[in-house]
């Protein structure tokens, strides 16, 4: 944005201000606990109902388990993503980054990037387990955990506009559902289709796989702006 | 005073215009709906293969025009909004957000009743119809943002980005047809090489599509100046409750 790009380069500087940063917000999330186990609980909660709802038959717990897999992801990933902004929101801290030297669409980034490593790393991680209660082919196991690594990213990113322009409003959590959830659906078509390319066929699952990593890097590098223009919005 | 665009940038001047502009518009609207009603309904023949049920044709396709374009009319009045500032964009955005959701409602009703008998069910998740959901979506989102900021000046630019966000899939709806085979029938009207329908079929349908664009303007530019109005009064109401306050 451009009040961001004016001023001395500090090109280096500012890369070692957002890892300080990222690696704050990472320690701040590991040591206060709750926010992760709460997302892992959700995560095996929705999983665990879905046999009761579609019923015990293997056969078809196996066939929608990529996408079930994908949005219980997804819900999980949501449930914490108010959670980007909204502290350091409430104690001040975010606008003394934002006064700060640090541009902000890197201050969003960082933001973004830790709840990708907190949130939705554990989250991919635990899929496997999941998958296993989902009769989910084991062979097949790699490929899951690769998608979900490579397509979480834009989970994250996106989740982090949508963080950004509902800070501090009321119903803030209700409200970031509506708006981002229709953004997740090219994740998860493409997330889904890589994975069901790989179990069932018929094709390669590597263009769908493509895609899905265009669709992050593109939301690691555009998402960013968005937060930063809202936050700055949020402010005056 | 020499008539220009950035004249209209004036919220009374536009209050003006909008009030000179309405009947006319309003005029023109039912007669182009009335000409392109009795065409669609008692003139356009029959199509060989669908029989009547062609004539569903005639709200669905210029209800999508509009209810896409609506989205890109936000998209440039968010523009509008977050680089201009420019006074009335995003009151032109709000404006817009409910009438492109209404259409893009009619477009997935409408479609869905042609579905029926066609495809022989109503709701298929294909490509195009999955996107216009989605659309639909986020004009659901967009409304629900401007409800829950108090301030207009700050809903306005959030609603602005949100919209830019969103702007990815206008591209996605057109060319869905496109890139994946799917159920619904690839474009027929705007493609390389000239449109795919019969004339006696075209005709009505452009008539119709300028019936839908002149309604849309209408509603848009009511819409606007009631919004407009809407700000005066908060206005009127602040001042009101500032000044009982000092006295």
């Amino acid at each position: 944005m451009p009040e961001s790009w004016r001023g001395p380069c500090r090109g280096r500087r500012d890369v070692k201000a957002a890892l300080a940063l990222l690696r704050r917000d990472i320690a701040l999330a590991f040591r206060e606990g709750g926010a992760i186990g709460v997302a892992l609980g959700f995560y095996l909660v929705v999983v665990a109902i879905a046999p009761f709802g579609l019923g015990p038959d293997m056969n078809l717990l196996a066939r929608v388990a990529p996408g079930l897999l994908w949005i219980a992801l997804l819900l999980a990933a949501l449930l914490s993503a108010d959670r980007i902004f909204h502290n350091d929101y409430e104690d001040g801290s975010l606008d003394a980054l934002a006064m700060g030297p640090l541009p902000l669409a890197a201050v969003a980034a960082s933001k973004s990037l830790a709840h990708w490593v907190t949130t939705c790393v554990p989250l991919a991680l635990l899929a496997p387990v999941l998958g296993l209660l989902l009769n989910f082919p084991i062979d097949a196991i790699p490929i899951l955990v690769l998608a979900m690594l490579v397509g979480t990213p834009a989970v994250s990113f996106i989740a982090g506009i949508g963080a950004s322009l509902t800070l501090g409003l009321r119903r803030s959590g209700l409200l970031l559902a509506l708006l981002v959830l229709p953004l997740y659906v090219p994740v998860l078509i493409f997330g889904v289709s890589t994975i069901s390319a790989a179990v069932t066929g018929p094709g390669s699952p590597w263009p769908p796989f493509l895609m899905l990593c265009a669709i992050s890097l593109a939301s690691m590098v555009l998402a960013p702006l968005a937060a930063a223009a809202a936050l700055r919005n949020s402010f005056r | 005073m020499t008539f220009s665009l950035t004249n209209l940038a004036n919220p009374s001047r536009f209050l003006t215009f909008a009030g000179a502009v309405i009947p006319w518009l309003a005029a023109l609207t039912v007669i182009l709906l009335g000409i392109g009603l009795y065409q669609a309904f008692f003139v356009a023949p029959t199509d060989y293969q669908q029989g009547e049920t062609v004539r569903i044709m005639y709200i669905h396709v210029p209800a999508a025009w509009v209810g896409m374009g609506c989205y890109a009319v936000i998209a440039i009045a968010a523009l509008g909004t977050l680089i201009w500032r420019h006074p009335l964009a995003d009151v032109a955005a709000k404006a817009a957000a409910p009438i492109g959701a209404t259409f893009t409602l009619v477009i997935l009703v409408t479609g869905s009743l042609w579905g029926k008998p066609m495809w022989g069910t109503y709701w298929v998740w294909d490509a195009r119809l999955t996107s216009l959901l989605v659309l639909f979506l986020l004009y659901l989102g967009l409304i629900a943002l401007w409800q829950s900021i108090e301030d207009p000046g700050r809903a306005g630019r959030a609603a602005a980005i949100l919209a830019l966000v969103g702007a990815v899939n206008l591209p996605i709806i057109k060319f869905s047809v496109d890139w994946w085979n799917t159920l619904h029938q690839p474009a027929s009207v705007f493609r390389a090489g000239g449109p795919t329908i019969d004339p006696a079929l075209l005709t009505p349908l452009f008539v119709m599509g300028g019936a839908f664009l002149a309604l849309f303007v209408l509603l848009h530019l009511i819409a606007m100046r009631a919004e407009i109005l809407r700000r005066r009064v908060r206005v009127l109401q602040q001042t009101q409750v500032a000044q009982a306050a000092l006295s």
